[in-house]
């Protein structure tokens, strides 16, 4: 590799820091003319962020940006996209009730001579990007009727209508099917025959080797690694993304679960429209003292929806019955279920767990509120005395119990939540996703945290898309798919290719 | 033993408690919001004093004990609205109706006082005491108020719905029950309520005074009033902590409604008649007050504190472009413009927040 003209992009000692977090460090990176760049790293590594200011979402605190050899500052993403950067977010960023062509050539549509969009060309133009990614729909289709993988797809589209130099992709695959990676991958070929240099993110080493070139590794905010892709080892890779030897990773040690806490009955759940199918159909399982039962299933398997109806929060779609410590309960509202003993720590936090506006200590009292009343009114120092062994147990870092939750980093908001509802004494602890967004050493804490909370006797049920995650917290493993038990492995049984081929439901497609 | 805070691991914990939290230690700030809502009522002191000081200097007759009695007398209807108001737009929600509820309640109140309520079937007329007639006219708005939290829960209308249709039933209630026509001559002891003084001091000024002290309390200090931010700031994650959504929802319109009904008293035993367009248009002095107190319209965020600024802000701006003799034309003009700035000012402060 030479230096110098074939530099298209270059970020130079990028520094970033939000409140409580500082995300990146010091960040260096070049993209190539024609080459493709893959951004290897955990979960909160520093990449989204990365981009995010690469494309103008939000400037660096210290540190520069040069496209073409020149110092660029772009005031906002349309300012990037102009100077010929365009991003494909992970987060899906279309509007769901304009038609397909509307949302690939949105702010650019071509105008008549009176100024109204032209209909007729805006249509032809994105039909022909349609059917270079394969995409089979009309391009009048409302974004809201289609899958996740096409609507991705249509995100890509728009990209591939711009006329850009650098080109980035923020796990571009994660909902396509493998024809769909198959043809986004010819038009990645495509944009580099013609020039385009691309920052390609991804979780995939599969997919590495099939498109990349380079590959720059980041962790904690930093580049740990940056070499051609032909001179590392998977290996090499894996080691750097961890910044430690695997074998190093949370180890669950063996234990005896005790008497059963939660069973779960025939467990139905229909569809909210008529005619939709179930949901969820005929599930059974339970959880012991003691016990972590994991749910594993692909994306529409039904996994959430489990924990939802369970929880009452579908009280007139759910049948079936939940048993608590040998009582059947019956559960029509979340405070139902909470008199059981149950809790649930969503899958997003931000939407379904937090109250950005209260600080940690509101958060963390406000699902047992009753140790600290008296007199029917909340007395600040017991509120404090009441959850302050719960905030410390789970060594949530915050400079204060009165901080604001907001500030603080996604692990810490989250064992936050975890503190919520240990301090509201619960039986069973119902957790959906309990690590997404979490960087990697907050994993492992929370990992140990649900050992050792099962360990002091609570039963705990934790769905989960992370084949790895599962494996490693579960005692018991329950594969969904399509709404139904489809098997149950016990820890020692369990193998990555059981549970999938049992996820899968074209059994065929183990392609993965 | 099933008790997981009391596992062996907790001695360890608390070192990891020491090292985790420094600074300011627990209890120490002012809950629900903290520094920043305080920042924001503090700017809006600065803005009161600002206009007080000013005041005092254009016009000799605005810095006086009694202008200031005036002043507070002229926004304790207002106020008693606003402290409901507030409670509904910090659950996330809005409402239209309370100046319809305002006329509708104190058009009831009078009437059982004056003629009491014919019961036909019973061939017996009921009439009322002034408590009774009291009691009637507070129960009447929250009847309302109880009517539009169900109609937001059950029914899942948008609060904006619910309550602008309630707006509209709650006049026409007023105008079937009056006729069109005033009730007047109520007696002095139910204007009392309106022109009596204590101890030198108006008793709308004390109803006001001792309401804000309670819901200052309620809002503060008591589970309903926690639980009344969590469903405004984000009424999912309420719903799955176990909070009683609806429940509270119904509870926080029934007590605006309330709130709407004690206002309706005051404005009748003031002019010893009950109007039948009392209150047009209250809910948006109403919703102005809230505002440009700081408290935010998507909910979970504001303070009564800050309603009370509001109301003084309004009240005295009312008050001293009327000794300045300045068009009332431009008073409304003048008003819209602070609750702009207000807003504006606020949003600023948001985003310096969050970035």
């Amino acid at each position: 590799m030479t230096d110098g003209g074939d530099i298209v992009l270059e970020a130079r000692g990028i520094t970033k820091t939000f409140p409580g977090v500082r995300a990146l460090d010091g960040v260096s990176l070049r993209v190539r003319r024609g080459r493709l760049l893959a951004l290897l790293g955990e979960n909160g590594a520093g990449k989204s962020t990365l981009m995010n200011i690469l494309a103008g979402v939000f400037p660096p605190d210290v540190g520069s940006v040069r496209l073409l050899g020149r110092d660029v500052h772009f005031a906002n993403p349309l300012a990037a996209l102009k100077a010929g950067i365009g991003i494909v977010f992970q987060e899906l960023n279309l509007i769901p009730h304009l038609s397909v062509a509307e949302n690939i050539f949105l702010g650019r549509e071509p105008r008549t001579r009176a100024g109204l969009i032209d209909y007729r060309r805006l249509h032809d133009q994105a039909a022909a990007i349609l059917a270079r990614l394969e995409l089979h729909v009309a391009p009048e289709t409302l974004v809201a009727d289609l899958r996740v993988g096409q609507q991705q797809l249509v995100e890509i589209a728009r990209a591939v209508s711009l006329d850009v130099k650098v080109l980035i992709l923020d796990e571009p695959t994660s909902s396509l099917s493998s024809h769909e990676v198959e043809v986004l991958f010819g038009v990645i070929a495509d944009f580099k025959r013609r020039g385009v240099a691309i920052i390609y993110i991804t979780h995939k080493f599969e997919e590495l080797g099939r498109v990349g070139d380079d590959v720059t590794v980041m962790r904690d905010g930093r580049v740990v690694g940056e070499a051609p892709l032909s001179e590392l080892t998977r290996e090499d890779i894996v080691r750097l993304m961890a910044g430690r030897d695997q074998g190093e990773t949370f180890q669950k040690e063996a234990t005896e679960p005790g008497a059963e806490v939660l069973r779960v009955e025939n467990l139905s759940l229909r569809g909210a429209g008529t005619g939709r199918g179930k949901l969820v159909e005929d599930v059974n399982l339970r959880v012991r003292r003691g016990e972590v039962v994991g749910v594993f299933g692909l994306v529409g398997a039904g996994r959430t929806e489990l924990l939802e109806a369970i929880y009452g929060l579908h009280p007139g779609r759910t049948t079936g019955t939940v048993a608590v410590d040998g009582k059947t309960t019956l559960i029509r509202r979340p405070a139902d279920a909470i008199a059981a003993g149950l809790a649930l720590a969503p899958e997003d936090r931000k939407r379904e767990g937090l109250f950005l506006e209260m600080s940690v200590l509101e958060n963390a009292s406000l699902a047992s509120l009753g140790p600290a009343v008296k007199g029917g009114l909340i007395r600040p120092a017991r509120e404090s005395a009441h959850v302050s062994p719960f905030i410390a147990r789970f060594r949530v870092k915050t400079p204060s119990l009165t901080q604001k939750i907001r500030n603080l980093s996604g692990g810490n908001q989250q064992k936050v939540i975890l503190a919520k509802w240990l301090a509201a004494r619960p039986k069973v602890l119902l957790l959906d996703e309990p690590t997404r967004g979490i960087d990697v050493n907050a994993k492992r804490e929370i990992y140990a945290f649900v050992d050792e909370l099962a360990r002091a006797g609570l039963g705990v049920l934790v769905v989960s898309s992370e084949l790895l995650e599962i494996l490693v917290i579960a005692d018991t493993i329950i594969v969904m798919c399509e709404g139904r038990k489809s098997a149950e492995f016990s820890r020692l049984e369990a193998t990555a290719e059981k549970i999938l081929t049992a996820a899968l439901p074209d059994k065929t497609a183990v392609a993965l | 033993m099933t008790n997981p805070a009391s596992s062996p691991n907790s001695t360890k914990s608390e070192d990891a408690f020491a090292g985790g939290i420094s600074g300011p230690g627990p209890g120490t700030s002012s809950l629900p919001d903290g520094r920043a809502a305080r920042l924001r009522q503090f700017q809006s002191l600065i803005a009161l004093a600002v206009m007080v000081l000013a005041l005092s200097l254009l016009s000799d007759r605005f810095l006086t004990v009694d202008n200031g009695f005036n002043i507070l007398r002229q926004i304790s209807v207002n106020l008693c609205l606003s402290v409901g108001m507030t409670l509904v737009i910090l659950s996330g929600g809005i409402d239209l109706s309370v100046g319809a509820i305002l006329g509708l309640a104190g058009a009831v109140s009078a009437g059982l006082l004056k003629n009491g309520v014919a019961l036909a079937a019973f061939g017996v007329r009921l009439e009322f005491t002034v408590t009774g007639a009291i009691v009637a006219g507070i129960v009447v708005g929250a009847a309302a108020g109880w009517f539009n939290g169900a109609a937001i829960t059950r029914f899942r209308l948008p609060p904006f719905v619910a309550t602008l249709g309630m707006l509209s039933i709650a006049r026409g209630l007023t105008m079937l029950w009056t006729g069109g026509f005033p009730i007047t001559s109520l007696g002095e002891n139910f204007g009392f309520i309106g022109t009596g003084a204590l101890l030198g001091v108006p008793m709308p000024v004390w109803i006001m005074v001792a309401l804000v002290a309670l819901f200052v309390v309620v809002t503060r200090r008591t589970r309903f009033g926690r639980h009344i931010y969590a469903v405004g700031g984000n009424e999912r994650a309420a719903l799955l902590t176990g909070l009683r959504v609806n429940r509270i929802k119904v509870a926080v319109y029934t007590l605006a409604g309330a709130l709407a009904g004690v206002a309706g008293l005051i404005v009748t035993a003031r002019l010893d008649s009950a109007q039948p367009n009392a209150g047009l248009g209250y809910e948006l002095d109403s919703i102005a007050a809230v505002v440009i107190g700081g408290t935010s319209l998507s909910g979970g965020r504001g303070s009564i504190m800050g309603t009370v600024l509001g109301c003084l802000i309004i009240g005295v701006l009312n008050n001293g472009l009327f000794l300045l003799n300045v068009s009332p034309f431009w008073q409304q003009v003048i008003k819209g413009g602070v609750i702009l700035l207000a807003v504006a000012i606020d949003k600023m402060n948001a985003r310096e927040r969050e970035t």
